[in-house]
């Protein structure tokens, strides 16, 4: 089998186990990483929401915000499982597209 | 390690993106003349590992959460100038589609785990590999202590930016307008997790793979194949 074969297999079982970085720090109980702290997070912390953190913070709208859909809240720890796994799929085809249209304008024939 | 919009004020991120912005150019320009058509799979993959790697949080119990970027393997095996578009192209799409990181940190973002952390990485693994042969344990050590380094500098790269806000930006009342940590608090925060838990996760994801690799598909190890 080519490296490049095994890479993505790899890739799929990488796929189907990204909900361990969900279910984990469910699990053991940890926040949101250091600095990234939704703006009632940030009032709880410090007691106030910074007046330029509160105007940036809904300058953008992903469509797939956290890698969860909304209106899925309900659903549990399976709903977002699945929604981190469609995620994670959605994000590597995306990626790996953006790498192969850049690497068509950029790069020479051999 | 994803800053949000919000907790950089506009002096550093207007600085982050002005610093990046001639580093993509020649990051085109050197994949332009040394990527080969045939490595653009390779690219694609490194690029896509990293997407998917950062999703793997790892919990410190009780607290904060962090990942492994692999910046650091993708940079052994084409180089840091094609790593860094290849991490930059997954931390836009974090950003754009999933709202991991924000769009006004992309300059800063990309600064840390784009440019700084596969650069450190790639010179450390490529003076402690210096002749080792392609099988060799060093390299593998190489590649361990490389991502440990690069991952905490780069962490703490980001604890000095979320630092530095307080000191720029306050309101007349002497609330802060963005970040509200200072240096004393932000920076031993990033560094602290990332010495303790997530620097070991990226050096021990880049550790094995280059050891899988050297079983599976020496080549890809060796310098020079790629000229980057």
């Amino acid at each position: 089998m080519k490296i490049i074969t095994k890479f993505w297999l790899g890739m799929a079982v990488l796929i189907l186990l990204s909900p361990l970085g969900l279910i984990l720090p469910e699990r053991f109980k940890a926040g949101s990483a250091w600095g990234e702290w939704g703006v009632d997070e940030m009032k709880k912390l410090v007691g106030y929401i910074p007046q330029g953190l509160e105007k940036l913070s809904s300058l953008w709208n992903a469509p797939i915000p956290d890698y969860a859909f909304k209106g899925w809240e309900e659903k549990g720890l399976a709903g977002l499982s699945f929604a981190y796994i469609v995620s994670a799929v959605i994000g590597i085809l995306v990626t790996a597209l953006v790498i192969f249209l850049i690497g068509k304008f950029l790069v020479k024939e051999d | 390690m994803h800053i949000p919009d919000g907790y950089l004020g506009p002096a550093t991120s207007g600085v982050m993106y002005a610093v990046m912005l001639p580093v993509w150019a020649i990051a085109s320009k050197v994949v332009k003349k040394t990527l080969k058509a045939k490595q653009v799979p390779l690219l694609a993959i490194g690029a896509a590992f990293s997407f998917v790697i950062m999703m793997f949080n790892v919990p410190i119990p009780g607290g904060t959460t962090g990942h492994a970027v692999g910046g650091v393997l993708v940079a052994i095996l084409l180089g840091p100038w094609a790593a860094c578009i290849a991490i930059t192209v997954a931390l836009v799409i974090q950003a754009l589609l999933f709202g991991d990181g924000g769009i006004t940190a992309i300059g800063a973002n990309c600064f840390n785990m784009a440019f700084v952390l596969p650069f450190i990485g790639y010179y450390i693994y490529k003076a402690i590999s210096y002749n080792a042969s392609i099988g060799s344990n060093r390299r593998v050590i190489a590649a361990g202590i490389a991502g440990y380094i690069a991952i905490n500098i780069a962490a703490g790269l980001t604890g000095f930016e979320f630092g530095i806000q307080p000191l720029l930006h306050k309101t007349a009342s002497g609330q802060a307008l963005y970040c509200p940590y200072g240096l004393n608090v932000a920076l031993p925060a990033m560094l602290g997790e990332h010495l303790l838990v997530f620097g070991w996760v990226e050096a021990v994801v880049t550790a094995l793979v280059v050891k899988y690799l050297q079983k599976q598909s020496p080549e890809l190890l060796e310098e020079g194949r790629r000229g980057i």
